[in-house]
């Protein structure tokens, strides 16, 4: 057991990182925070409309890496990027990059489900109002009504609009959070452990959803459940002490595992 | 319940025998358990007696200042017939208001008097003559100028007494004539006695007391120049220290860089709140009146004072009320493109506001409480006028309050206690206001 709590000398991942048609490109990404660094190395392609999954124990460095891929990490005054990342070919951290259009086109769902303080309505019109993405009040329902349906929430909301957001239940209050990112209609969007807070029925719709999400995204969602890897995911990526150990079809990662360490922690011996 | 109970008794006491290694688990918390709820008890003993400590020094005070003010809204007056003459004033009842106001009331007055109660001798006139307030003939001025009709006729009105009078008949009064008092002599005593039996002397609601500024005549004297001060001043100080306070706490929590300059300015912020105010009344009497040329008494100037002195206190709890936003708020709206200036006056502003406007009146109530700074601004300065706008002479209440403690006078020792109850009236409401304000901003969502 010794070995899984090491680093490996020159580790080169294992499988298939690189993709065909690639919507984001992570080349030799390195993260730290302060003297610490938490991501050694990463390079890792995420193909147009899949959904791909970003397993491993504890501090891997899983969300971690997910959150360099809109910048998110940038609120995080300590925290500093090596390497680079390509959305459609363009380093997001190039010099003249702002974040606010960049967050617009990868969107991002978060661990806990965190609905605004305001009505449901203002929830999901809230993107699509700051950046100015409908042009009167009818095209603004239009699109509420259009992200509501499309998370799955329409038919239990819409009597309610106007209702506090957060007065839902926290399956519910996920998938508002859902409409209100792809309100802004991104690109790519990225769940952080999106179901971690959720009861099973509710995590079902969820993931019923990512698969819908996926004929019009790309999603790369970070979890804690080989389950739920195995059933919303087309690639998995497995983690260790910040290192991309393995990426391959989610299929041949949870039967027949490359890498010692891959196998190890999908047969639960530690994580 | 009482089988387990002896039980539980027995095998304590039977434990209670037995040396502690001997004792099983079980036992030993059974032991523990006696000790844990004593300590239990004697803490909420404690607890309740400083809570009752608390109450009882809280009522004490109020019940004292209650006791001595209440009397300050009462006003002692003579009930008496006055013929307006309109030789003796020189008067027609055409004549202009100032003619009016040069007239000779006071002399009439003296004339009715004498003639009334006929005092024998200067000594006995002066006697007379003091038991009335300067301010009758003000009040007669004022009668004759709501109806000039009334000139050459007799009218009926409540003259004011003087604060010796109003005090021997509120407390004084019912004690034996035996017991010499010293601002009252045997004469006027007579007299006085004799109105009371005639029922002319009564008290009635104190109006002046709201609507005069300060005066050396204690039956004269009023706190409207220092409510109307007090409520300029804290205005100017809402309007600067909001403001600025919020905009200097945002700053700091959200934008400012983590930096040896900005921790400087942390701490020293929070160093400000500890300073004793008086000093926020030297500088600004060394900053404000010599820099800056700002008048002196005034309640712009007093605001910019108070301004300075709840600064730190405002910028400290807007930082703490901004520190409590949820983070996974900002999270969300940075996730949707948010941009800082978005986060931060969307997400962070709103829910961060009652506890900055808890803070605010916080503030404000300490300011409205404040007297050390604005003795060093001339704040302490005796004016009679009721000012008009902040770049007018003006007191405010607990200046006020100080000014009127330090009079010899009974009547202003009375005014004192009562002019602390229109104090602590004005804070009550305020501290209301900010219960009530936090909980509707609260109750939103």
């Amino acid at each position: 057991m010794s070995t899984s709590m090491q680093h490996i000398e020159n580790h080169i991942t294992t499988g298939i990182p690189l993709s065909q048609n690639p919507k984001l490109a992570a080349r030799n990404v390195d993260v730290f925070y302060g003297d610490k660094q938490a991501i050694f190395d990463v390079s890792l392609d995420i193909g147009a409309n899949e959904v791909i999954a970003l397993i491993g124990p504890s501090g891997c460095g899983k969300s971690t890496f997910l959150r360099t891929l809109n910048r998110m990490n940038d609120t995080i005054d300590i925290c500093k990027i090596k390497g680079e990342i390509l959305l459609d070919d363009e380093n997001i951290y190039g010099a003249d990059v702002d974040t606010v259009p960049l967050r617009a086109r990868v969107g991002m769902v978060f661990q806990k489900p965190n609905p605004f303080p305001k009505s449901i309505y203002d929830n999901v019109a809230y993107g699509p109002r700051i950046h100015g993405l409908a042009q009167s009040r009818v095209e603004l329902d239009e699109t509420v009504e259009k992200s509501l349906q499309r998370a799955g929430l329409w038919n239990e909301v819409k009597d309610r609009l106007h209702a506090p957001g957060t007065g839902l239940s926290g399956g519910q209050q996920q998938r508002l959070c859902i409409a209100r990112t792809i309100a802004v209609d991104p690109e790519v969007i990225l769940m952080d452990e999106p179901c971690s807070a959720l009861d099973p029925i509710a995590t079902a719709k969820i993931e019923e959803l990512i698969d819908e999400l996926r004929e019009k995204y790309t999603i790369a969602i970070v979890t804690h459940s080989m389950q739920q890897a195995a059933r919303v995911s087309q690639r998995t990526a497995y983690f260790h002490l910040g290192q991309l150990i393995e990426v391959n079809p989610t299929k041949q990662v949870f039967t027949t595992p490359q890498h010692e360490l891959t196998e190890a922690y999908i047969t639960g011996r530690f994580g | 319940m009482t089988d387990s109970k002896t039980t539980n008794s027995n095998t304590l006491t039977e434990s209670k025998n037995m040396k502690p290694t001997q004792l099983t688990t079980r036992q030993k918390v059974e032991l523990s358990l006696s000790r844990r709820r004593a300590a239990e008890t004697r803490f909420r003993m404690y607890g309740m007696a400083s809570v009752f400590f608390g109450m009882l020094c809280l009522v004490v005070l109020f019940t004292d200042i209650a006791s001595k003010g209440t009397a300050a809204f009462k006003q002692t007056s003579l009930k008496t017939e006055i013929f307006l003459d309109s030789s003796y004033l020189g008067l027609t009842k055409d004549s202009k208001v100032d003619e009016v106001r040069f007239a000779n009331f006071e002399g009439l007055i003296k004339r009715q008097f004498a003639k009334n109660f006929k005092p024998s001798g200067r000594k006995e006139t002066r006697e007379l003559f003091k038991l009335i307030s300067p301010g009758a003939s003000w009040q007669i001025q004022e009668a004759l100028l709501a109806n000039p009709e009334v000139l050459d006729t007799t009218i009926s009105i409540e003259l004011l007494m003087d604060d010796d009078v109003d005090q021997w008949f509120k407390h004084d009064r019912d004690l034996s004539t035996d017991e010499t008092n010293d601002r009252l002599s045997t004469k006027q005593l007579s007299w006085l006695n004799n109105w009371v039996e005639e029922g002319r002397l009564d008290t009635h609601f104190n109006t002046l007391f709201f609507t005069n500024g300060d005066s050396r005549e204690p039956e004269l004297a009023g706190i409207h120049g220092a409510i109307k001060g007090t409520l300029l001043t804290l205005m100017v100080t809402l309007l600067l220290s909001f403001p600025i306070g919020v905009a200097a706490a945002i700053y700091l929590e959200e934008f400012a860089p983590r930096n040896r300059m900005t921790e400087i300015v942390e701490i020293n912020i929070n160093n400000l709140a500890a300073v004793p105010s008086i000093i926020f009344g030297l500088l600004g009497m060394a900053i404000f009146i010599n820099v800056f040329g700002v008048s002196r008494s005034t309640p712009l100037l007093g605001g910019l004072v108070l301004t300075l002195m709840t600064l730190p206190t405002i910028i400290i709890s807007a930082r703490a009320a901004i520190k409590s936003v949820p983070p996974s708020i900002r999270e969300a709206a940075y996730g949707l493109g948010a941009s800082k200036n978005q986060v931060v006056f969307h997400h962070v502003l709103p829910l961060a506001m009652p506890g900055m406007l808890t803070g605010t009146i916080l503030g404000m109530a300490q300011a409205l409480g404040e007297t050390a700074p604005l003795l060093m601004i001339g704040m302490v300065a005796f004016v009679v006028d009721v000012p008009g706008f902040i770049n007018d002479p003006s007191t405010v209440l607990p200046v006020q309050i100080f000014l009127w403690s330090d009079s010899p006078e009974r009547a202003f020792m009375e005014r004192t206690s009562g002019a602390i109850l229109v104090l602590l009236s004005f804070l009550v409401l305020m501290n209301t206001t900010a219960v009530i304000l936090r909980r509707r901003l609260e109750r939103r969502w």
